[in-house]
Order: C-alpha cells, then sequence, then structure tokens
C-alpha cells in the first residue's frame, strides 16, 4: 500500500514537472504570413534599420564571407560544437520571408524563432532584448527589404542533449534577463545612449565579456575579456591594459576610424566593428565611447603617470624626433636570438617614423604585449594584417613563412620582456604552433573588416 | 659575418651583418637586380621573392633568417634566352608598363601557381593583394598569371610540349 502511494506520489511529481517545464518551455508558433516579404516600408525606417543593422553588425555573423550578405551558413565555433548561421533574408522558404513583424520583435526579445523554437544564444539576444521595438520595426524593415537569398544553412554540429532546444528555456531562466534596461536618473543622456547602444544592439559584451561553463556572460565581469574566433577581446573595463588608458576622445576616435595612434590599428573580429560603425552618426559613437570609459573608470595614479611620459614621448611629430633605432644591437645578443630578430625584422616599422595608421605601432604602447593572453600578438606575427581591398589602409606582412614556431616564441618573449612589466608568457611555443597548425583557429581579416561588400577580396577562412 | 645562402639553386658565401635584409644581398652582393627597392617597409611588394616555395618581402626579412632555405628570385624563373612560362605570358601580354612592380608581381604569381595552376582572378587577386602597381596594368597582369598557368599546364602534359614547340 505504502509502495502504491509512493509510486502515485513519483507519478504526479514527475507529471508536475513535465507540466512545468512545458509551460517554461512552450512557445507557440506565430503562423506564416505569405505577404510579409512583399510589404512595402518607408524608406526612412528602412534607412534607420541599415544604420541599426551596422551597429549590431548583424552581417558579420549572418554572411559566409564572399557570399551574398545576409544569407547565413557561417559556423559560429562554440565550446559546445558549431553552430551555423541563419539565412535572415526575405527568402519565404529558407530565410525570414515568411515573418511577420510580431515574429521578428519576438526574436530579437526573447530569442524565440518564429514556430515557436528557441534559439541558441549565439544568437546575442541576451543583448538584442534590451532593443526598442520602435528599432526592432526599423531593422525588420531593412532586413525584409534585402534581395531574397536562397541558401539553407548547414545543420548545426551540437552535443546531445544540447540539440534539445527547450532545455534553452531553463538556460534563459538562469542566465537570461529579458527586456530594456531601466533608465539610471543620475547619468547623463549621452551615458544613457550609449549604455542602449553598447549593451543593445551594439552587443560589446558578446565578446569583451568572458562566459561561464554554460556559455552565458559572466556578469560580474562585465566588459572583463573573452574571446571571439580566435582572438582575444581585450578587457575594456578597469582591468584594460592600453599603456595610454582610453579616454573618451581616444575611444570615439578609434571607434569612428578603425585605428588611433597610441591605441594602433583595429583587426581580427573588431575590424568589422570598426568598419560597420561608420555608418552610425557620430553623436552615436561619442555616446558609446562615453558609455565604455565609464566602465573603464579613471586611471590609477601610477598608469596615469605612466601614460603621461608616454604621452609626451609619443604625440604628434615628437615621434620623428626619437624615432632612430635600428642601430645594430644584434651582435649582443647573437643573431636568431629573439632580440635579434626583433631588430632586424620588427623595429623598421615598429620603431620607424611612420605615423599610424601606416606605420607599425611603437610597443610601448600596444595593450597586445601588455595582454595576459598573447593570442593575439601570435596570430598577428603569424598572419599579418591584409590590406583592405582597393583601398589604402593599414598594412602588416605575415611572418609564417619565415619564422618558426620558436624564433616567434622569441621574439615575443623579447618584447613581452622590453615592454611591459606584466609576467612572461607561458607555452608560446605550443600556442604558436597550434595557431599555425589551425587547431586553434583563427579568422583572418584586412583591416577594414570584410563583410560589407559584395565583394570579400581578401577574405580568407584561416 | 659570413652566411651562407641558395639562391636559385646556388649556394652562395655572403659576408653581411645578419640584420641585413634579403633584398639588398641580393641587389648589392649577388647582383641580382630583379627584386626591387620600393617602399622598404613591406607595403608594396615589389621587393617580393620565394623562399621555400612562399612568396616573401625580401626588403624586411634579415638574411640571419634565411641559412638553409630555398630562395627563388625572378632570375631563377628563366632568361632572356630561355624565358620560363611566367616570362613568357607576361611578355606575350604585354603585361608590364613601367615595369618596376613586374618582378615582385611575378614572384607572387610563381608561388600561387606553384600551389594552384588554374587560378580563379579571385584568387590571383587575393595572392597578389600586397602588390602594388601605379601604372594600372593589373588587368592584363591577371590575364598573363591565367595564361601562364596555362602554358605550365600544356608543359606539363607528355604529349605536348608547347614552350619548346612555340
Amino acid at each position: 500500500m505504502r509502495a502504491l502511494r509512493a509510486a502515485i506520489v513519483f507519478i504526479a511529481a514527475v507529471f508536475v514537472a513535465a507540466g512545468v517545464f512545458f509551460l517554461l518551455a512552450w512557445r507557440s508558433e506565430i503562423p506564416e504570413d505569405a505577404a510579409a516579404a512583399q510589404a512595402s516600408f518607408a524608406p526612412d525606417l528602412v534607412a534607420k534599420g541599415a544604420q541599426l543593422a551596422a551597429l549590431g553588425n548583424c552581417i558579420a555573423c549572418h554572411t559566409v564571407p564572399g557570399k551574398p550578405a545576409f544569407s547565413g551558413g557561417l559556423a559560429v565555433p562554440t565550446p559546445f560544437g558549431t553552430i551555423y548561421s541563419t539565412n535572415i533574408t526575405p527568402d519565404r522558404e529558407t530565410g525570414i520571408g515568411g515573418w511577420n513583424e510580431a515574429a521578428f520583435q519576438r526574436a530579437m526579445n526573447e530569442g524565440v524563432d518564429r514556430n515557436g523554437s528557441h534559439l541558441y544564444p549565439a544568437f546575442p539576444y541576451d543583448h538584442f532584448t534590451r532593443v526598442s521595438e520602435e528599432d526592432n520595426r526599423a531593422l525588420y524593415a531593412f532586413l525584409m527589404t534585402r534581395a531574397a537569398v536562397k541558401a539553407e544553412a548547414p545543420e548545426n554540429d551540437l552535443q546531445f542533449p544540447l540539440t534539445f532546444r527547450p532545455l534553452l528555456a531553463c538556460w534563459k531562466l538562469l542566465f537570461f534577463d529579458r527586456g530594456e534596461l531601466e533608465p539610471d536618473s543620475g547619468q547623463s543622456e549621452a551615458w544613457t545612449r550609449g549604455r542602449y547602444l553598447a549593451e543593445g544592439l551594439g552587443h560589446c559584451g558578446a565578446c569583451h565579456t568572458p562566459r561561464n561553463a554554460f556559455g552565458a556572460e559572466d556578469r560580474d565581469r562585465n566588459f572583463g575579456g573573452g574571446e571571439a574566433e580566435g582572438w582575444q577581446a581585450y578587457a575594456i573595463n578597469k582591468d584594460s591594459k592600453a599603456p595610454i588608458p582610453w579616454d573618451e576622445q581616444s575611444l570615439a576616435f578609434y571607434l569612428r576610424n578603425g585605428w588611433h595612434e597610441f591605441h594602433g590599428v583595429s583587426r581580427g573580429p573588431m575590424a568589422e566593428v570598426t568598419g560597420n560603425l561608420s555608418a552610425l552618426p557620430d553623436s552615436d559613437i561619442m555616446a558609446i565611447a562615453t558609455y565604455v570609459t565609464s566602465i573603464m573608470g579613471d586611471p590609477t595614479p601610477e598608469r596615469g603617470e605612466r601614460a603621461a611620459q608616454l604621452r609626451e614621448q609619443f604625440e604628434g611629430d615628437r615621434l620623428e624626433q626619437t624615432a632612430d633605432s635600428q642601430s645594430s644591437l644584434v651582435s649582443a645578443s647573437g643573431a636568431g636570438s629573439g632580440e635579434a630578430i626583433y631588430i632586424a625584422a620588427c623595429a623598421s616599422c615598429h620603431e620607424g617614423r611612420q605615423r599610424q595608421p601606416f606605420g607599425g605601432l611603437n610597443f610601448e604602447l600596444s595593450t597586445a604585449v601588455n595582454a595576459p593572453n598573447p593570442q593575439n600578438i601570435v596570430n598577428i606575427v603569424l598572419f599579418g594584417l591584409p590590406p583592405a581591398d582597393g583601398e589604402a589602409s593599414a598594412v602588416m606582412p605575415a611572418f609564417r613563412h619565415l619564422l618558426n614556431d620558436q624564433q616567434v616564441a622569441d621574439v615575443l618573449a623579447y618584447m613581452r620582456e622590453r615592454f611591459s612589466e606584466e609576467p612572461a608568457w607561458a607555452g608560446l611555443v605550443e600556442l604558436v604552433a597550434n595557431t599555425r597548425s589551425g587547431a586553434h583557429k583563427v579568422t583572418i581579416r584586412p583591416s577594414d573588416g570584410i563583410e560589407r561588400a559584395p565583394h570579400n577580396v581578401g577574405a580568407e577562412e584561416g | 659575418m659570413s652566411i651562407s645562402l641558395t639562391v636559385n639553386g646556388s649556394p652562395h658565401q655572403i659576408d653581411a651583418d645578419p640584420s641585413t635584409p634579403l633584398l639588398y644581398v641580393l641587389r648589392d652582393d649577388l647582383a641580382l637586380n630583379g627584386a626591387k627597392y620600393g617602399c622598404g617597409l613591406g607595403q608594396c611588394g615589389s621587393c617580393t621573392v620565394v623562399v621555400d616555395g612562399e612568396a616573401v618581402l625580401s626588403c624586411m626579412v634579415p638574411v640571419m633568417l634565411l641559412e638553409g632555405r630555398e630562395i627563388t628570385t625572378i632570375e631563377g624563373l628563366g632568361t632572356i634566352d630561355d624565358p620560363g612560362p611566367l616570362q613568357q605570358a607576361f611578355i606575350e601580354l604585354q603585361a608590364a608598363q613601367c615595369g618596376y612592380c613586374i618582378p615582385g608581381m611575378m614572384m607572387s604569381a610563381h608561388a600561387l601557381l606553384r600551389r594552384n595552376a588554374q587560378p580563379s582572378d579571385e584568387d590571383i587577386r587575393e595572392a597578389l593583394a600586397t602588390n602594388l602597381c601605379r601604372c594600372g596594368t593589373h588587368m592584363r597582369i591577371l590575364a598573363a598569371i591565367r595564361r601562364a598557368g596555362e602554358l605550365m599546364k600544356a608543359a606539363s602534359l607528355p604529349e605536348s610540349d608547347e614552350r619548346r614547340a612555340g
């Protein structure tokens, strides 16, 4: 009798749990709207949507280099397997052509697709949920007026049970904070606008915030540094390693132009970001800079002092007076040492007279040399910075054919020692070998990014 | 300091500071003047040579990194009397205007064609992205590289040897 009662309670509990899970996970299908792709939109709304899509950098994930824009299919590697981006052109069969605006609003707001399936957070709806209904309307208008492209994305390659999408409802329960941000009355209008742009569509934290074991951003370490496409996204909070700390002006200049004289050239996935931000008005760029520098906070007095010295040394024309290096120090430490290679192969540009963005950045100013993880500088040494297509741009030649793993490691160890106060990097040779072999996959981008034009010449899947 | 270099298959003993760029040694010590000095900063590509099958910029490679490696310059692709397929194609299609960038263009193309004898225009543009030309003969350069690919393919077929026949 007791056993029977226990069994009944157990079964009831299972049903209740299943019911709760069902309510939690179930989302209704929004019926297909056959006319959605034929709708017309006000040109102003489409133009605004274009700007917002650039801010959201939608094209970077939703396009395979060299293929039609927004047609999806890009492999996005995650620690849980590979996710392929979806086609967001208005093709009815393979894209979002059958989505009405409500379905699009829900996807942005909740991370649920038209037929009610939960989306993987590789689509950064943890940020996009902050986007206003009005801005989503403009984005929708922009996307629905693109050319429809028939292109089916490959199936995701994920481990079971992650293939079971209703489980994402649990992920959302734990990590997803839905809805727009509360206004902060103590802050300026520019700061509030900057927060809206950076935390929302701009989704800076998707790369610049570290993730926990479940792939969710660790909010306690907001902007504390993360990873993207084989590159380190530097810390952009108080832990920023920039020798001259960013301020509003320098960050705005960098975001506007893709380089800054004290910080160098944007590259890797950030090149796409700065490239796309060119669509935004100055006021929005400034607002993002206002917000992000407020997160960085004021530098410590020591850092400030060091920065003042560096400014003195590198500001404007002083560069030309001080830079006259490439003296032959090779004999001091023997040919072939890291120092000798640095002096012979690196210093002619990196300690030269050429100004940013065309000259090499002096490593006294380099965040890369001071970063806790040497991945970015390894990437750049091996693969260089390919030129932009058809326009003057920053270029760095690749050294993978000239330096072996040990030599790259030696050069970097020397540079770390000479240009940084930070402790030596561990495991350099192995890191270089894995990056070279592709075991650590790196996406190579020219300094203007790529996915902004129909021609993606120079794009290379590393 | 004495350094041994292998250029176009021949060994050479060079007396040079190990930090000397390869370009200077090629031009000043070995009288191989095909590779050109353009910018000296690895930005223009006119100094391109091939090292172990890969295009590299000789203006910024110190010779200390090159011992025991196979260096090929434009002089290694053929002679005036017996031009190689790339040289033949560039002459045939008159791909040079002033010609200063052409040796670099040809060496980048050489490295490409070794990997891929039938490159698409996209492949060629990508491989030559770091080679600048001010005269603007790009379309002819593209055509010449495609032609060189054809000549190489024809030359590798046993039944026809276009190069000798032509």
